[in-house]
């Protein structure tokens, strides 16, 4: 009980969640897609928009004076939150995919040739597979790619074989946004280091559902967005160990970015700076910052408590239904994710008869096609909770699920 | 009948159904007797595909009018696949040309021909659409 009155008082935060759709109450389980925001962010944006406004680094009155506090302040709050060592190593970027980008881009100019190769494992999502096969086109390196085996995991017995020095980077998932398992990743971090190949760490699921300590993990580059851990739309950081940073060419052109210009030679900034050209999403950015302070006022023991619930719950529900496939291992080494399929039910057609009993969830393709093929599938359904979700919620995500595939089957 | 006036009578159908689930159960109902193709005749080449679901199309032009078959692996979209096929099968080329299929948004299933839906649905007007306009300009040729 107490649990549940704690869990709701973090839902009076969240006016999002308190609405019907379909005449239904919503009951949003798409948080792997995008997490509805508190309202210290929600507040946050509207106070800069009515009035803290003006562009950051550029001005010496007070509202840019105002901003840029904001945005930087924001810059150490992350660099805090992920244990970065300094402050310089955090960019602000647009999010996970443009932080991948920026890695992809800047180190295949550098550092990758004909014969070199670039190791992602084969549960990445696109934006983890595409930015690199498009530095591999440009480059003449090759894509390689560690497999899964049949709970999702990494085959990491094949690790040795696939790492050997034509490998020039390596970038994974943290945490599967299909499969939810949390991967091994400090073992591949180790396992690549040993040959002095650098590692980036894909964190858009892995950053919201643990705490992440860049030092500790030792990558050298660490992706995620905003959207997912409670902020605004439209912002992500990487982080990137300084020394990376400062021998990586920029990225994109333009204002801020530089030191001096002239039409003969233009001298770039130092990183952060270097990487983040225009005006940046400062706003955004700002209400961030207030997303992380929102992060780190939850009571861990009482989420995961409430996190153990659900997952124990759905899974012993999910075991009784007849013909469900949940793809993922079942262990505990799992965020509170579920993708899985019902035998005889189009994934679609289990979203669209949920949606109608307020019930959001993810169905489709879920940006993640080599996943579908591993598991020879077209598509599945997701989902995914997140803090403010209660074990109430979940009963009724199962009791939908039964209705729908009682309608299907 | 004209197909405004089939849409007509598609219309009054749902009319009948207060509730969304009602709705969903009928189209359900619909997508079990869709004239299917055959597993042998799901080629890649008559494949819509979308993110959410695949749509099979195929058609066939006999004395002027096209006739179609359609599949998809969802059954709510090959209920709305069958009222499509309602509507647009033993059709003259001009007239599938000429519908602008206003009962869709009638009878609340728009969002389902949104773009950013995937389904296959809009590809298969614009598909259907194709059809017509090529027989069309076949049979203005052979005239």
């Amino acid at each position: 009980m107490e649990n549940r009155s704690s869990i709701n008082n973090i839902r009076t935060l969240f006016p999002a969640l308190n609405q019907r759709v379909n005449g239904k109450k919503l009951v949003y389980l798409d948080n792997g897609a995008t997490s509805q925001k508190p309202l210290s962010v929600i507040e946050l944006v509207n106070e800069m928009n009515s009035g803290v406004n003006g562009n950051i680094h550029r001005a010496v009155h007070e509202l840019s004076a105002k901003t840029t506090s904001l945005y930087e302040g924001a810059r150490d709050k992350v660099k805090n939150f992920i244990n970065a060592s300094q402050r310089e190593e955090i960019i602000f970027t647009a999010g996970t995919t443009a932080s991948i980008n920026l890695v992809a881009s800047s180190f295949s100019q550098k550092y990758l040739n004909p014969g070199d190769a670039v190791l992602v494992s084969e549960g990445e999502h696109h934006s983890n597979i595409v930015p690199w096969q498009m530095a591999c086109d440009r480059t003449g390196a090759t894509l390689r790619v560690l497999p899964l085996d049949d709970n999702g995991c990494w085959r990491l017995d094949l690790l040795d074989t696939l790492l050997d020095s034509s490998v020039k980077i390596v970038s994974v998932a943290h945490v599967s946004n299909i499969l939810g398992v949390i991967n091994p990743i400090e073992k591949v971090i180790e396992r690549a280091h040993s040959l002095n190949i650098p590692v980036l760490i894909d964190g858009a699921q892995g950053i919201v559902h643990s705490r992440v300590d860049v030092q500790k993990l030792d990558c050298e580059f660490y992706a995620f967005s905003g959207h997912k851990m409670y902020g605004p739309t439209g912002t992500g950081v990487l982080f990137g160990k300084y020394h990376w940073l400062e021998k990586l060419p920029p990225y994109l052109g333009g204002g801020d970015m530089i030191e001096s210009v002239s039409f003969e030679k233009t001298t770039y900034a130092q990183p952060p700076l270097k990487f983040e050209a225009g005006t940046p999403n400062f706003i955004g950015m700002a209400a961030l910052g207030a997303a992380i302070d929102f992060i780190l006022q939850i009571d861990t023991e009482l989420a995961s408590k409430n996190e153990k619930e659900i997952v124990e719950y759905v899974l012993k529900e999910f075991s009784a239904i007849e013909g469900l496939t949940l793809y993922g291992q079942h262990s505990q080494n799992k965020i509170p994710l579920f993708s899985f399929t019902v035998k005889g039910a189009h994934p679609t057609d289990l979203a669209m008869l949920m949606d109608k009993m307020g019930v959001a969830l993810r169905s489709g393709q879920m940006c993640s096609e080599p996943v579908m093929d591993r598991f020879g599938t077209e598509s599945m359904l997701r989902a995914s909770f997140a803090v403010y979700n209660t074990l109430e919620e979940a009963k009724i995500f199962i009791l939908s699920l039964k209705r729908a595939i009682k309608m299907l089957t | 009948m004209t197909i405004k006036e089939v849409e007509q009578e598609i219309v009054e159908e749902f009319a009948i159904f207060e509730d969304w689930m009602d709705k969903y159960e009928y189209l359900i109902e619909l997508g079990k007797n869709v004239p299917v193709i055959s597993d042998g005749a799901k080629l890649e080449s008559n494949l819509i595909k979308g993110c959410q679901s695949r749509v099979w199309l195929d058609a066939e032009f006999k004395d002027g009018k096209i006739f179609f078959k359609a599949d998809s692996d969802a059954i709510i979209t090959k209920g709305i696949i069958s009222l499509l096929i309602r509507v647009f099968s033993g059709r003259r080329p001009k007239e599938i040309l000429e519908a602008n299929l206003d009962f869709i948004k009638q009878i609340g299933l728009q969002e389902n021909l949104s773009p950013t839906r995937a389904n296959g649905l809009l590809s298969m007007i614009k598909q259907i659409k194709a059809y017509s306009l090529a027989y069309a300009a076949k049979e203005e040729s052979s005239k």
